[in-house]
């Protein structure tokens, strides 16, 4: 048979036959990647300005979006722990807000059960510019119209970027997914 | 896509609870983190061991980008510097010329003051650096504006200390970890620093505006005697920093001061030195009473009632 077609036997995931996803790949690469992209942003830059989205947030709906029921109901606080120690956000910013996002997008499920692309775009539009201001607003500093004017490219940004790390968080559950393990 | 059908509970009173669970675990998470987030608003450095641990982690890797980042930066600058080579080195040099003929001046000048105050008995020690170290990083998502630099309590870091990069100031020491510290910078909107224009004593607060500026603001209102292309310095009032330091300088008139660039931009600066706090027993003696009293002093907002020993970013504190 595979000198017929070498992938007669395989899929996406690599072959079927004797091989097995890792079990630690596939519960530690949704939180590992929603963790490195909360520290990504600190280290890629020292500016005056605030520039890049929450990718950390970002990453969070998109595996929320893309694997519905992959990520446990309970998983935004202790991710936004994390992503708040590093942020530069007071402690329990990110804890409020990302559980109260993944509560939110529960229950838009509950109520909208087939979805879409452009509405799932919509949805994670819509709730990462309302992070975007709720972070502003809960930053400690007094919100001065040039503070928000600075920081309106990175509304924007969360925006465009969100099918961009859909199609990252699709390649990453491939990676998740892959059969890794030989199986004797 | 739609659910899959193992998250719907339908009649199974297991799965019924499970999913009843995973909202009443969500739920106490959010009321969890609101009540963290008002504690932490409402005393800002609860957290701080929390968050030196994390930087910790951060900043070895940081140092490592920080390497790639600003030989990155020189890669763009060298190419750019190709391009009007021809006239630059024209005018560079006379600038040279005029550079060398002020060097000596001020080497004149400084020989007389330190006869001055050889005369006077002043002693103004030579503060030297606790540390240098590199500028790990910055907080790139937040409106709040820190930065990570790679030295900590180690090295005899502590909170209040200056942080310099050989351009001017960068801010201040925030908080610290071992081998860590959180850097508050001169542009974040809570940063409230004291400054004069450096030809003379037009005294002044610097405060960030959180958008990369400064907003430079007259201590005595009148007419506004800033002009564009004015160099603003360290007053020293506050004691925490050396005065003579370069903050700013002006880019904007405003009707009570001006908007400023600052002088050392954290993003093209690689090497940072954390100096002593110039007066720390004033500061000792100043906060002292303070802490009795038990009243948190708020920032500086009207000029006209900041004294000069206000110290900068005192919301911090």
């Amino acid at each position: 048979m595979e000198r017929l077609d070498p992938r007669a036997r395989s899929d996406i995931y690599g072959r079927r036959i004797n091989r097995a996803p890792d079990p630690w790949r596939v519960r530690l690469v949704p939180y590992a990647s929603i963790m490195l992209a909360s520290v990504l942003p600190v280290l890629l830059i020292a500016d005056t300005m605030p520039l890049l989205p929450s990718l950390g947030f970002l990453l969070l709906l998109a595996w929320r979006m893309v694997r519905p029921g992959l990520l446990p109901l309970w998983a935004g606080a202790p991710l936004g722990a994390f992503d708040d120690l590093v942020s530069g956000q007071p402690f329990g910013c990110a804890i409020f807000l990302w559980s109260l996002a993944m509560i939110a997008i529960e229950l838009i499920e509950t109520r909208f059960p087939w979805r879409g692309f452009w509405q799932d775009w919509f949805t994670a539009s819509v709730m990462s510019v309302v992070y975007w201001l709720a972070s502003l607003l809960f930053s400690g500093a007094s919100l001065t119209p040039e503070m928000v004017g600075a920081a309106a490219p990175q509304a924007l940004l969360a925006i465009l970027l969100y099918p961009i790390i859909t199609r990252i968080v699709a390649g990453l559950d491939r990676f998740r997914l892959a059969r890794a393990r030989t199986i004797d | 896509m739609a659910h899959p059908s193992s998250r719907r509970a339908g009649f199974s009173k297991k799965a019924q609870f499970s999913l009843f669970t995973g909202y009443l675990l969500a739920g106490g998470g959010a009321l969890l983190g609101a009540v963290l987030l008002a504690l932490s608003l409402w005393q800002p450095e609860a957290f701080a061991p929390l968050r030196g641990v994390a930087g910790e982690v951060v900043a070895p890797v940081g140092s490592g980008t920080a390497v790639a980042r600003s030989s990155g930066q020189g890669f763009f600058a060298s190419i750019a510097a190709y391009f009007n080579a021809g006239a630059q080195n024209a005018e560079l040099r006379r600038e040279n010329e005029l550079a060398r003929i002020r060097l000596a001046e001020a080497d004149a000048i400084a020989a007389e003051n330190r006869r001055l105050k050889g005369l006077l008995g002043l002693r103004d020690g030579e503060s030297k650096p606790v540390a240098v170290t590199r500028l790990v990083g910055s907080t790139a998502t937040s409106g709040r504006r820190h930065a990570y630099i790679g030295a900590g309590s180690a090295s005899g870091v502590q909170p209040g200390m200056p942080v310099l990069s050989e351009r001017g100031v960068i801010g201040r020491v925030l908080e610290t970890g071992r081998n860590s510290a959180r850097v508050l910078l001169l542009t974040d909107s809570e940063s409230v620093l004291p400054v004069r224009r450096a030809t003379d004593n037009v005294i002044a607060f610097a405060e960030g505006r959180g958008d990369g500026l400064l907003r430079i603001r007259l201590v005595n209102l009148g007419v506004n005697p800033l002009k564009v292309g004015d160099m603003m310095v360290t007053s020293g009032a506050g004691g925490y920093y050396r005065p003579g330091v370069a903050v700013a300088v002006i880019a904007k008139i405003t009707p009570d001061g001006g908007i400023a660039r600052l002088v050392a931009e954290p993003g093209a600066t690689n090497f940072v030195s954390v100096l002593p706090v110039h007066q720390a027993q004033a500061i000792a003696e100043l906060e002292a009473p303070e802490s009795v009293g038990d009243t948190p002093s708020p920032a500086p907002t009207s000029a006209a009632s900041a004294s000069a020993a206000v110290p900068p970013a005192t919301a911090e504190e």
